[in-house]
């Protein structure tokens, strides 16, 4: 039994894999159905697996064991292996269902493209890559599918490698994200000199051993070494999940093809820092001070975040913002210890964001490449597939009931506003803040698309038309988890033992706990509807409804309206427009003054100091002296002959006095 | 015979049959000479294979021993074994040897036969460095490997060929006579032996051991080399032709660091503790000041010898640590450095014969016309950027890993190589294989043929072998690492 069920989930992974390969290397041989026919198949069995997976989890059925031993250094073995439990099966099917959805929808978006075969190679190998992340039972094998997922999306953001935008986009993710992995792997090796192991559970088991351990860091000043470990891990967060300061090049990595925007770059990819915390909370749980960072840090990112997402005109951007304030809520639910939370808005996020990138995905492909949403509107009568489930996509985004992203997104500020920690309050507000600006631009970009008088020249407007079948399906497969997710799962996953075994809440830290207590001993159906009612008397339900209004009135009511508040409000909506000049200074500052050090060092250090003064000066003094001594080999014999017999008499004169 | 002579086999094969290759004569046949030199190094490579499957994995002592007298008068020896270390350079020297030949099958069409078998006599003195267990046999070794590759790089070198030569000479050889004067004061402060085992026991002073440790370490720090020594590497590999070049970085780099492990550490570890803190300072100056000086090179070659130095500063700071994990990472740093600086040296090779310039600004677009060669770099470039899943990874990971243990900054400066490394080696790539096509040269560019990509893929398979399973790579050095930690520990004075 076992040992079949480990089998199992050798195969979730290796079939992608295979998949990738014989796509990415014999994709002339096999031709563009071949292509996408055996990647399908890969990643609907991984897909089918990980249900079975998550079946089998349910009933109670875990497993963690070694695969491999990659490699001993100082006798510590190295381990590939498996941890299977509640959290990483949620994660192995979010993941590969979306992935399924996305490779499907590929073969309408990218049909035209030379690059087919490879492109599907590349998603393939990135669901494998994430497959290995979210199974992994220790640090090491984490920081592989790590990297692994950021080399994909690297390849994938850099799909269309003759375009100038698109390189450079693709090396600013790898570099930022590079940023974000010294932090990462900092943290590992101080896990490692700590607790002499990587294995996760033997980790997570001696905490309690070296909570009054600390590290001086900075000579004078002692931190506790959980709280070390804790951040530095969050950095790497911060890195691949996008926060603020490294989440600059989350934007900028819209340049890749929509697909992936969809499942990398909103729905899986991103959310592997918020995975990571909830993975690592027996250690964040033991230090409030990483748990306050976490909360501030996100609550940042939720709202400045957003703020961008008013003033974006690129329907990809628009769409990119969001992504970033919302994860910034999960980060929010991470530093308050409400874990469950974060997870649960992982999952509906990954449905409804997946559907608005490929809903934009289809009026992307409709207006013929254009995604400038001040030459769109209207166009709900063109494509009514995609308008309805971007519809649904927008309201499970905005958190409207009964809509998934309300459940998930209600449970995370609730989880803020219990919290006890420090800045919790300046958490709540940011949050609160964040959910009229949510529903605002969420909005705006339906209004602005789909509604008012069609902007398009009649040429375009001619040929617009709904998209063809691969692509309305998997639009509608992921409206109804966007639709039903959140009714369906708040029960087991926020008040029930779901987690429990693979996240450690502490008593003091259990917001999620205390808001349970309100259900108690009530039935699934009435927690829903509870929970919905509740809901509705609270500030964020009306903080939406606000949000939507405002929108419906600037862009739907009176469209004169942006132009004369943004004229109003110049020097902001500048600074919104720059995204805080942030990248600007990144450019300036970093990229180009690294650069420069580099040049003046080249110029100075090696090719001036030390080959200049040390090396040719070296040979240049030899030089001098040789030319001093030289007139000493004169070439005449008498003047040797006089030399040796000085010479001589010296010799014999010392050779005496010695003896 | 051949048992007991195995060592001595691996050495003199190569060279025996580098004269049989020489006896070919003139380029009339060439053919017959590349055919030639190609089974020598094959027969070679399976030769070192060998020692590797019949090596004593459990085993703390050297193996493979041999000891003839040699020069009597001075109890000069020529005695060969070698430790698991050992065993991985001189099975990296033997692989390499096979991919450098291919690599010049058709590229090198001048006086083939002498390059061949340049690279041949090369092959079998470098073994004899690591084999060595005399150390004038050692030195005899070492000084004799350079003159081959003076040659290479003086005959079949580029227009300033003998500008580089010159300065590699000088720069070397001051460094090994120091060395030489280090071996001969042993000499009379010892018990009159060369024998490395000899000199580990003999009794110094710390002063005297600061003294011969520096004479070691000039030898040994501008092999490696070692910041402020290093100026002469990006020259010799601009000018080198491309076997030149892989051979230079991928082994001869390595004997710096051998020389390291089998010198300085057991003979002098009073000094080498005291002396550490300098070392070490001058391996992170290489990681961090060379990656950036990396940044601002035009030329493609020359980035990759400022990446080398750079990556070869986490060799010597995973040796001045003196952890156990510090050092094993140290030691695969150095066989994967052999792979994927020799790759990323053949990967230069490549273009270069196409289009007989090395600067980025001549390049661009790349990957429209060459989308094989593109995906074969970009495996190489992200190994060298320290991708986990490459064998680039390993070493700087366990390296990273080790000497957190003994400082917690040391192993933060050490991992900006995460970004550095990563910002240089994609700048390239973009500048060289990404983008559109803006020049006529580029646009009539052919992809590899299967030649080249033989070699190539030879190398991907390793480079991605040793990443997802360094436990064969590990398994060897073990014992032998504890063998050295354990030299250098003991204290002399």
């Amino acid at each position: 039994m076992m040992d079949s069920m480990k089998l199992v989930y050798l195969a979730i992974p290796l079939v992608c894999l295979f998949a990738a390969i014989v796509a990415g290397l014999f994709g002339r041989q096999i031709g563009r159905t071949g292509a996408h026919t055996i990647t399908i198949a890969g990643v609907a069995t991984a897909c089918a697996l990980s249900i079975y997976v998550y079946v089998d989890v349910m009933a109670g059925n875990t497993f963690n064991g070694t695969v491999y031993i990659w490699g001993i250094s100082d006798n510590f073995p190295f381990e590939v292996g498996f941890l299977i439990d509640s959290l990483t099966a949620t994660m192995m099917v979010i993941v590969t269902f979306v992935s399924l959805m996305v490779h499907i929808y590929t073969i309408g978006y990218m049909h035209e493209d030379p690059g087919y075969q490879r492109f599907f190679s590349y998603i393939s190998l990135f669901t494998f890559s994430m497959l290995m992340l979210v199974m992994s039972n220790n640090f090491l094998q984490l920081f592989f599918g790590w990297e692994a997922v950021g080399l994909v999306s690297y390849l994938l953001i850099g799909f269309w490698y003759t375009r100038d935008s698109a390189i450079y986009a693709n090396m600013k993710a790898f570099l930022v994200n590079r940023v974000g992995d010294l932090g990462f792997l900092i943290g590992i090796a101080a896990i490692y000199a700590t607790f002499g192991t990587l294995d996760y559970n033997a980790v997570f088991a001696s905490v309690p051993e070296v909570i009054n351990q600390s590290i001086e860091v900075i000579p004078g000043s002692e931190w506790s070494i959980i709280s070390f470990i804790c951040i530095m891990l969050f950095i790497g967060a911060m890195g691949k999940s996008a926060q603020v300061p490294l989440h600059v090049w989350l934007p900028d990595s819209m340049e890749g093809p929509t697909p992936i925007s969809a499942l990398i770059h909103a729905a899986t990819m991103v959310t592997a820092g918020i995975f990571m915390v909830a993975r690592t909370s027996p250690l964040f749980e033991f230090s409030e001070t990483a748990l306050s960072v976490v909360m501030i840090i996100g609550a940042i990112t939720a709202f400045f975040m957003a703020l961008l997402g008013l003033v974006q005109n690129d329907i990809k951007r628009v769409v990119a913002y969001s992504t970033l304030s919302q994860l910034g809520y999960m980060t929010v639910g991470l530093g308050v210890s409400g874990y469950a939370a974060s997870i649960f808005h992982l999952g509906t996020h990954a449905f409804f964001k997946a559907l608005l990138f490929l809903a934009a995905g289809s009026v992307i492909i409709a207006m013929h490449h254009e995604q400038d949403m001040r030459k769109m509107g209207g166009l709900r009568k063109f494509l009514p597939w995609t308008y309805i489930t971007a519809v649904i996509g927008s309201l499970a985004l905005a958190g409207i009931p009964p809509f998934a992203g309300f459940f998930s997104k209600d449970l995370i500020i609730e989880s803020v506003h219990h919290s006890e920690l420090f800045g919790s309050g300046i958490a709540y507000v940011a949050v609160l803040s964040g959910v009229i600006l949510t529903a605002f631009y969420s909005f705006r970009l339906l209004f602005m698309t789909f509604h008012g008088r069609p902007r398009m020249d009649q040429h375009t407007l001619q040929h617009v038309k709904e998209s063809p079948m691969v692509v309305i399906l998997p639009l509608l497969l992921l409206a109804i988890p966007s639709m039903i997710a959140g009714a369906m799962f708040i029960q087991p996953m926020a008040f029930s033992d779901y987690f429990s075994g693979s996240i450690l809440v502490l008593p003091q830290h259990d917001v999620i706990g205390q808001i349970a207590e309100h259900y108690h001993d009530k039935s699934t159906v009435e927690i829903v509807f509870g929970f919905m009612l509740h809901g509705i008397m609270q500030p964020p339900f009306w903080l939406a409804i606000g949000g939507i209004f405002l929108a419906w009135l600037f862009y739907i009511r009176r469209p004169e309206l942006p132009g004369r508040v943004t004229e109003s409000v110049k020097p902001l909506y500048n600074l919104l427009l720059n995204k805080y000049y942030l990248d600007d200074f990144n450019q300036k500052f970093f990229a180009n003054g690294t650069v420069g050090i580099g040049r003046l060092l080249s110029k100075f250090g090696d090719t001036v100091f030390i080959d200049g003064w040390l090396v040719n000066g070296t040979a240049k003094a030899v030089g001098y002296f040789s030319r001093i001594l030289k007139p000493l080999q004169s070439g005449l014999v008498n003047q040797y002959a006089f030399a040796m017999i000085i010479g001589l008499l010296v010799l014999m004169t010392w050779f005496l006095s010695v003896n | 015979m051949f048992e007991a002579n195995q060592l001595s086999v691996a050495i003199w094969l190569p060279i025996i049959g580098a004269i049989a290759v020489l006896a070919t004569g003139n380029d009339q046949r060439a053919g017959l000479a590349r055919v030639l030199a190609l089974l020598v190094s094959i027969v070679t490579f399976l030769v070192t294979l060998l020692l590797y499957t019949g090596f004593d994995k459990a085993s703390a002592k050297l193996q493979y021993i041999e000891d003839t007298p040699w020069i009597s008068a001075l109890n000069i020896n020529y005695s060969l074994g070698i430790d698991g270390i050992a065993l991985l350079l001189i099975l990296l020297t033997s692989f390499i040897t096979i991919i450098v030949i291919i690599s010049a099958w058709k590229v090198i069409r001048e006086k083939v036969a002498q390059y061949m078998a340049a690279f041949l006599i090369m092959e079998g003195l470098m073994i004899g460095v690591f084999s060595a267990t005399d150390a004038i046999l050692f030195y005899v070794f070492w000084e004799a490997m350079l003159i081959p590759m003076f040659l290479i790089i003086g005959i079949w070198g580029g227009p300033n060929r003998i500008y580089a030569t010159i300065k590699f000479f000088l720069y070397t050889l001051l460094g090994s006579l120091l060395m030489l004067v280090a071996l001969v004061y042993l000499y009379f402060a010892g018990n009159g032996s060369f024998a490395l085992a000899d000199l580990y026991t003999i009794k110094l002073t710390l002063a005297e051991q600061i003294w011969i440790f520096l004479a070691f370490f000039m030898a040994f720090a501008v092999k490696i080399p070692m910041f402020p020594v290093h100026t002469w590497l990006p020259d010799a590999h601009v000018e080198a032709p491309t076997g030149g070049s892989v051979v230079l970085a991928a082994i001869m780099l390595k004997m710096g660091a051998y020389g390291f492990i089998r010198f300085n550490l057991p003979i002098t570890p009073d000094a080498s503790h005291t002396l550490s803190g300098f070392i070490i300072a001058l391996s992170l100056i290489a990681i961090v000041y060379i990656a950036m000086v990396a940044l601002a090179q035009t030329d493609m070659k020359k980035l990759i010898a400022y990446s080398s130095i750079s990556h070869m500063g986490f060799v010597t700071l995973g040796l001045f640590v003196f952890n156990k994990m510090a050092i094993e990472g140290a030691v695969i740093q150095m066989i994967s450095h052999g792979f994927i600086s020799g790759a990323m040296f053949l990967c230069v090779g490549v273009l270069y014969d196409r289009m007989h310039t090395r600067k980025m600004s001549d390049y661009g677009g790349v990957a429209n016309t060459m989308p094989k060669f593109a995906a074969f770099m970009m495996l190489f470039a992200m190994a060298n950027a320290g991708l986990p899943g490459t064998s680039g990874f390993v070493g700087e990971f366990l390296v990273i890993l080790g000497v957190f243990q003994v400082n917690v900054w040391y192993a933060i400066i050490a991992g900006t190589t995460l970004v550095l490394g990563a910002a240089y080696t994609l700048w390239m790539y973009k500048r060289v294989i990404f983008g559109a096509i803006n020049n006529k040269n580029v646009e009539t560019l052919n992809d590899i043929t299967n030649r080249e990509g033989l070699y190539l893929l030879i190398l991907t398979i390793t480079v991605l072998v040793m990443g997802l399973w360094p436990a064969p790579f590990l398994d060897v050095i073990h014992t032998s690492v504890d063998r050295v930690l354990a030299l250098s520990s003991v204290t002399k004075l």
